[in-house]
């Protein structure tokens, strides 16, 4: 099965019902099958193996996500904000491509690399033109790979996981009824397209049959704009959009949110505060924090608006702890605590997160991450506690999570090992009420030299990364921590930063 | 009759997508299904005219066939002669 039969279901039920807003433009689901099908025939005639989108939402991700998943290849969506040279390499992994989106660029880059690109615009206007008369075409059946995000880690190279059309059905036909959405209803969308919950908001949205309200680039004002123009039901964020949202409101930006039945946020920690304050800001609107990876096609356990208003009520440590927590397992899904050797933990004991599901991948395109019994290892460190609510203890690979973005310690302690004055870097998390987790950064200075002035190791790191790597803290220590076998121990530095 | 298979009635205008089968003959109608439609229709059988819904899903006790009607229509759905029931999704609060 399909995943574009969504979206035949969605065109087929209501072909006239607008399913889609962005920048003013409205689709109809009617519009988007044909457009879908028109990007079929454009990925046919290019050759393309992949179908990938250099650019922020709009259209174009929806066509390009059923047009691709039409023609049986995966659709690779990028994350833009990459430097120049890690895009190129990714690209490479997946040509030849039809690339939408940033044309300028990807010829710059990757001219040479053999793939067919397409600005938004053209994209869209031949998907467009190009609907087959007669409906004799044939469609993938869809036993394959529907969509492929290349997710960043600690190792050098990003891992390309792969979400097949079995496990992106899973998980929408196991929490979504279809057409159960109001026609008055409407999800506005604002992460961003190579973000896993983007493209699961586009596929539940389509089958519910809640119109999509796109917002292409996030900015607090235009978000509470969108919110009240188009009555937006249902709203996911990342935890530092809300609070630059709540920041807004608090400066007196105009908010008419009570259409906001629903909030969800995910993707990285949700400082207490800014929840709590949200709470109060929206008290109207059920929020919904959700827990899920790439590899387990997004959601997989979550914490919902009865358990965030009873945990802010309660006099009960234990309840209002649950504000902190990720929430339950969902239905669908199994999710565990393993220790180092694999062995299931009881109820209060820490280790890993393991879960298992049909919505759970696992597989990346060099290797499958899964045990033998199908279970999924998220490199997350946590606890479940008697009621089953699970609790994260910190991040069992060292990977920092600021604003929703994977950040490797190793590329921000390379760069500044290059410096002559450094001798030795570790890059740890500092918590942050702004991004959940920043950067902290403990130095030891090579014997002789000076300290170097922070806005110099600052504007080496702009230069070499991007300003996502930039460090909030910097700590001079006279040497960095290792055990007897020789390994930096990271948990220590984090508490040299803490102080 | 494996998973993915696009299956129509030969009674009533109902179409599914087999999410999940076993070896027993897959009825709409009270007639079996096919992956076309006969040239001419099976009478629609009483007991096998309630109705299907599209979007639901329809499953039998033992868990081994799970179907999605992704057409509509005027016949009900059975295997071996035994009526399937509705399986819900489970919705979250919240979309993603």
């Amino acid at each position: 099965m399909n995943i574009a039969l969504l979206l035949e279901m969605a065109a087929e039920a209501a072909p006239d019902r607008v399913g889609l807003v962005c920048d003013g433009k409205r689709w109809t689901y009617g519009d988007l099958l044909a457009a879908a099908r028109g990007a079929f025939e454009l990925v046919e005639q290019s050759g393309a193996q992949y179908v990938a989108l250099l650019d922020e939402s709009s259209e174009a991700a929806v066509i390009a996500l059923f047009g691709a998943s039409l023609a049986g290849v995966p659709y690779c969506p990028l994350n833009y904000r990459l430097a120049d040279a890690d895009l190129s390499a990714l690209l490479a992994r997946i040509a030849p491509a039809l690339v939408i989106g940033d044309e300028e660029r990807v010829m710059r880059i990757a001219g040479d690399q053999g793939h067919t690109v397409l600005s938004r615009e053209e994209f869209a206007l031949k998907a467009q033109e190009l609907v087959p008369e007669a409906d004799d075409r044939v469609y993938d059946p869809g036993e394959g790979v529907a969509v492929q995000l290349f997710t960043s880690g600690t190792t050098a190279a990003p891992k390309a996981a792969i979400l097949r059309h079995s496990n992106l059905l899973g998980y929408i036909l196991g929490t979504v009824e279809f057409a159960a959405a109001d026609e008055a209803d409407a999800a506005l969308v604002v992460v961003p397209p190579y973000h896993i919950a983007g493209i699961s908001a586009l596929m539940s949205s389509i089958y519910a049959g809640r119109r999509i309200v796109m917002l292409p680039s996030f900015e607090p004002e235009a978000w509470l704009r969108l919110v009240d123009e188009e009555r937006v039901s249902n709203a996911f964020v990342v935890p530092t959009m809300l609070t630059r949202i709540i920041a807004a409101m608090d400066n007196g930006t105009p908010a008419h949110v009570a259409s906001l039945r629903a909030i969800a946020y995910g993707g990285g920690k949700m400082p207490r505060e800014i929840i709590e304050r949200a709470l109060q800001l929206f008290p109207d609107s059920g929020f919904t924090n959700a827990y899920g990876l790439t590899e387990t096609s997004s959601t997989v356990a979550l914490l919902g608006p009865d358990d965030h208003r009873a945990a802010l009520a309660s006099d009960d440590p234990k309840v209002r702890a649950r504000l902190g927590s990720l929430g339950q397992a969902l239905p669908t899904v199994e999710i565990e605590i393993r220790d180092e050797d694999g062995k299931v933990l009881p109820p209060g004991e820490a280790g890993e997160i393991y879960v298992r599901g049909e919505q759970v991948s696992g597989e990346y395109k060099e290797k499958s991450a899964l045990t033998a019994d199908g279970w999924f290892p998220t490199r997350d460190a946590g606890y479940i506690d008697e009621d089953g609510y699970i609790f994260l203890s910190g991040r069992a690979d060292d990977v920092i999570v600021r604003g929703g973005e994977n950040i490797s310690p190793g590329e921000i302690e390379d760069v500044l090992l290059t410096h002559p004055a450094i001798a030795d870097a570790c890059a740890c998390a500092v918590p942050s009420i702004e991004w959940g987790e920043a950067i902290g950064l403990a130095l030891v200075t090579r014997e002789g030299e000076a300290e170097p002035d922070h806005d110099e190791l600052k504007a080496l790191i702009r230069g070499r990364l991007r300003s996502s790597r930039l460090p909030d803290k910097i700590v001079f220590v006279s040497e960095l921590p290792y055990n007897e076998m020789g390994k930096l121990l990271r948990r220590e530095v984090k508490k040299i930063l803490a102080d | 009759m494996k998973p993915g298979t696009r299956l129509k009635s030969a009674a009533d205008d109902t179409e599914v997508m087999v999410i999940r089968c076993a070896d027993g003959t897959i009825e709409c109608g009270g007639a079996p299904m096919g992956e076309a439609k006969p040239e001419t229709p099976a009478p629609l059988a009483a007991d096998f005219s309630a109705g299907t819904l599209m979007g639901k899903r329809y499953v039998d006790a033992a868990g081994q066939y799970e179907l999605l009607c992704v057409k509509p229509g005027k016949g009900s759905l059975s295997v071996d002669g035994v009526a399937l029931v509705t399986k819900d999704a489970k919705p979250l609060p919240a979309s993603d």
